[in-house]
């Protein structure tokens, strides 16, 4: 479906028509991500980071090809075989630390990417599809990046292969021969690092096919706005060709301005020293942190710290540990009922008084104090802070979200896109 | 039924956490952490420079050269550096013939790498030829750490990538080692006073820049246990920051290149980001939004 | 404010930009070119890693001990990941060979063209055949050595002589002399 006004694709060259007839791939592209595809008029620079995570894909499937020529999946041959990539092959250091930084740039824009969505309200409907499928990419992703943080079998790609696989022997009765299964043996050894390898090699291909549900999906409703306001008339929309491209074109630039800042004068900066020591199966690092981009979470499984019992029988229903996995999990699988939780008719967080209260001044704090917890050691005052947080943030999307959506009064919208760019209302007469 | 039943999880999930926080701040107040001698006692690295710091930084050759030269001397007798050939001092601004006599000349085994007699079949050694990587100075974990009261020496190759701020600390630790008995830190406590049992063991060594204080390297270095062709001084402040320096070469050997071509990339990607945002404007000028 | 679906504009903004290539143009075909010169600068170590790396080069170039060599014996070598056969030839081999310089061949090459100078015992070639790349026999004791006394491929039949040069059978050039072939001392070859 599209817009009633969206131009028609009409080949200029006889051998593009002559193509198009055949596989009409031209205008599949046309309609998607050229002139075919009307855009509304208003939107910002959040809304850049769509194209930006799908060039982070890009790189990252470019450089990981390129790595997989060189690495050897084998206990004895992993870490050298990086050692050997960072040393002998031609630009090899290069091509390492940009799937390295790669990664976490990957995070960073697909992080804004969210956070537009969640302030913006993407994920109402009818735009939910969208949202559920973006979810599941970032399930993909969390589990493409642990894959590979595992491939250099440093210090801590030995124990996070450890701990992470840990999570599951808290589920009861099943939990540690499903571990065993997992691992292929009763440690991380080489037949878990071949089948990570295999996985991490497969995954992002199917975060690529997920990616292009989620643009489809997209392309039923079209994007959204920074008001919510639906697309009423011609006048809201451009082309997305030649005026997205052109604003995704710099947005490319500095994006890539960072990545090269990172990349080339602190490629390490984001990494850990102990991923830099052989694994050592004897020997556990002081301070097993993970990847920035799972620090919330991580704080969350710690945070967890008493078992749910009947009090003074000692009775435990659910011990703390697995109660830890559940939430980390719940903390990220409750994304996938947020289009009904809140169930506030207007989209943008602009027009939303209180929601943009709880949002900035709840929402966003949280997280990044849990952040910072995860990455800290787990002292009283860090576990304070994260149990904290944390309480904050699954009440935040599963108790306030559904109950100010009831009790909050919006502002008034604007009557169209057209009249919150320009102040004027849309003509009525008709297009 | 959805916010009902999400209500009911999230008001279990936050109940538990608030729980979870009596319990911490009980447990906080009731047994407070014990003051550990490694939290009051642990020196950060000290502040030092390098002429390889900085977005321009390069290695400074002649201070690799000399770090090589303690390396040779001191350190390789215990310490491996297995991710470096011999081949790889050519940047170090040595030449072929360089290389080769210093491969053939390799001071910790005499210029021999390890090898297979080709009649006998039995472990050999032969000459060492510049493709060969630095020879381990203990032939496997179990033989070095033998050698060494139980302490296994770690590969230096990445040691100072392996390390937070990894070429200050190497720097640190070498010239840190210090009395232990009268030792105070910044705050004037005396070490041995309020933690007694801090005290080296036998095989340990104090050193305020090792995580818990005390380590099983003897200080290697002594004044002019090397002496440099190019006659800069052999102190153990100088040399400890020339084996750093040569260090932060074997775990980054591919850093000038690196940094030279993000200075390329990051002008080139300048000037397409500035064409990029006019070409933008110059499409959209007619558009408000 | 104008709005681009006012046709008006739209039919000036068209005219304008088949009259004249205007600066805007310029800018738009400089951000694309840009692009593309971009694009293709970061393919550059994506297709130069796969040439070989740099403890392979290392390798290129071997020394090879030949002091325990005896006339008429041969060892086989392995120099760039390929077998070599160095060879030490009998007074005998050598008058063989010289014989034949003119003899009909494939590929006429004399003996003196195969070796260095005033070294013309030692003889030493790639063991990889010219026709389809297997290793000829003939290097060691009790080989087929083929119909000209010298190297035989037994996959399809090539017959090469003392000197390896082909004499009969598919291959189409002699076994390979490195060119970068030199002594470092008398009792050192230097390959590559």
């Amino acid at each position: 479906m599209s817009f009633p006004w969206a131009q028609e694709y009409k080949p200029k060259h006889p051998l593009m028509q002559w193509f198009d007839e055949r596989l009409p791939l031209p205008r599949l592209v046309y309609n998607s991500v050229g002139a075919g595809y009307p855009t509304p008029r208003n939107l910002n620079y959040f809304w850049n980071f769509g194209s930006l995570a799908g060039l982070a894909l890009v790189i990252q499937i470019v450089t990981g090809v390129v790595l997989a020529m060189h690495y050897y999946s084998t206990v004895d041959g992993a870490f050298n075989s990086v050692e050997h990539i960072m040393r002998n092959v031609n630009s090899g250091w290069l091509i390492r630390y940009a799937h390295m930084n790669g990664a976490s740039f990957f995070f960073i824009v697909v992080y804004i990417h969210m956070f537009r969505g969640l302030y913006f309200g993407s994920y109402k409907a009818p735009r939910e599809m969208i949202w559920l499928l973006g979810v599941v990419i970032f399930l993909l992703m969390m589990a493409t990046g642990f894959l590979g943080y595992v491939l250099p079998w440093g210090q801590m790609s030995f124990w996070a292969a450890q701990v992470i696989t840990g999570f599951f022997s808290a589920i009861p009765l099943v939990g540690e021969p499903l571990r065993q299964w997992l691992l292929g043996g009763f440690a991380p050894d080489q037949a878990t690092l071949s089948r990570f390898f295999s996985l991490h090699y497969l995954l992002p291909f199917v975060i690529a096919g997920v990616i292009i549900l989620h643009i489809w999906a997209l392309h039923i409703p079209g994007s959204s706005n920074p008001t919510g306001v639906p697309v009423k008339k011609e006048e809201d929309t451009v082309p997305f060709h030649p005026y997205y491209t052109a604003k995704d074109g710099f947005g490319v630039g500095v994006f890539l301005i960072a990545f090269v800042i990172m990349t080339f004068f602190a490629p390490n900066f984001m990494g850990h020293p102990d991923n830099y020591i052989p694994a050592n199966p004897l020997s556990t690092p002081a301070h097993i942190v993970p990847e920035w981009y799972y620090w919330p979470f991580y704080a969350i499984l710690r945070a967890f710290t008493v078992d749910f019992g009947i009090p003074f029988t000692g009775i435990v229903i659910i011990p703390a540990k697995l109660m830890g996995v559940l939430a980390m999990f719940g903390s990220i699988l409750l994304f996938f009922f947020l289009p009904w939780l809140d169930t506030s008719p207007v989209r943008s967080g602009h027009y939303r008084p209180l929601f943009k209260k709880f949002f900035w001044f709840g929402l966003i704090p949280s997280v990044i104090i849990l952040s910072i917890c995860g990455v800290m050691e787990a002292t009283t005052t860090w576990l304070i802070l994260a149990q904290i947080s944390g309480a904050y943030y699954f009440a935040h999307f599963l108790i306030i979200l559904p109950l100010i959506s009831r009790i909050e009064k919006p502002l008034p919208l604007p009557g169209s896109i057209t009249e919150a760019v320009t102040g004027k209302p849309l003509k009525e007469a008709a297009a | 039924m959805i916010r009902f039943f999400a209500g009911l999880i999230g008001l279990f999930f936050s109940g538990m956490l608030l729980l979870a926080l009596f319990d911490t701040v009980y447990l906080g107040i009731t047994e407070p952490a014990e003051e550990t001698a490694e939290h009051k006692f642990y020196e950060y690295p000290k502040d030092v420079s390098f002429a390889h710091d900085g977005p321009f930084g390069t290695y400074d050759r002649a201070q690799l050269q000399r770090g090589l030269k303690v390396y040779e001397a001191v350190c390789a007798a215990c310490h491996s550096l297995n991710l470096v050939a011999f081949r790889n001092f050519e940047d170090l601004g040595y030449s072929e013939e360089q290389v080769k006599a210093i491969a053939s000349n390799w001071l910790p085994t005499g210029g021999e790498v390890p090898s297979i007699n080709p009649d006998t079949g039995e472990p050999s050694t032969r000459p060492a030829l510049p493709t060969d990587t630095i020879p381990s100075p203990y032939a496997n974990d179990v033989a070095a750490r033998a050698a060494n009261n139980n302490a296994l020496p770690p590969d230096l190759s990445l040691i100072t990538k392996a390390r937070k701020n990894g070429t200050a600390y190497v720097y640190s630790l070498l010239s840190g080692y210090t009395d232990q008995e009268g030792y105070k830190n910044d705050a004037g406590e005396e070490l041995l006073k309020e933690f007694p049992d801090a005290a080296a063991g036998a095989g340990l060594y104090f050193n305020p820049y090792f995580k818990n204080l005390n380590i099983a390297m003897a200080p290697p270095l002594s004044e002019g246990v090397v002496t440099f062709d190019d006659g800069s001084p052999a102190t153990v402040d100088a040399m400890s920051k020339d084996v750093a320096a040569f260090l932060a070469w074997t775990a980054e050997p591919k850093m000038e290149v690196r940094k030279k071509t993000g200075w390329a990339a990051l002008v080139f990607l300048l000037i397409f980001t500035i064409l990029a945002y006019m070409s933008y404007r110059t499409i959209w000028a007619n558009q408000k939004h | 404010m104008r709005k681009p679906a006012e046709p008006a504009v739209a039919k000036e903004a068209a005219v304008a930009a088949v009259e004249e290539p205007r600066r805007r143009d310029f800018i738009h075909i400089a951000t694309v070119s840009f692009a593309g010169v971009g694009t293709a600068a970061a393919a550059v170590p994506m297709l130069t890693q796969m040439s070989a790396s740099a403890d392979v080069r290392a390798l290129a170039s071997i020394e090879v001990d030949v002091s325990a060599i005896e006339p008429g014996q041969a060892i086989k070598t392995m120099w760039r990941k390929q077998p070599v056969f160095v060879s030490r030839l009998t007074p005998e081999k050598i008058a063989e060979a010289k014989k034949d310089d003119n003899a009909p061949m494939r590929d006429p090459q004399t003996l003196e063209e195969r070796t260095l100078p005033n070294r013309e015992e030692w003889l030493v070639m790639l063991a990889v055949c010219t026709h389809l790349g297997c290793v000829p026999t003939g290097a060691a004791q009790g080989e087929p050595k083929g119909d000209f006394d010298g190297y035989f491929c037994p996959c399809h039949g090539s017959h090469y002589d003392v000197a390896g040069r082909i004499r009969k059978g598919p291959a189409p050039t002699n076994l390979v002399v490195p060119e970068e072939l030199s002594f470092v001392s008398d009792t050192v070859i230097k390959i590559g």
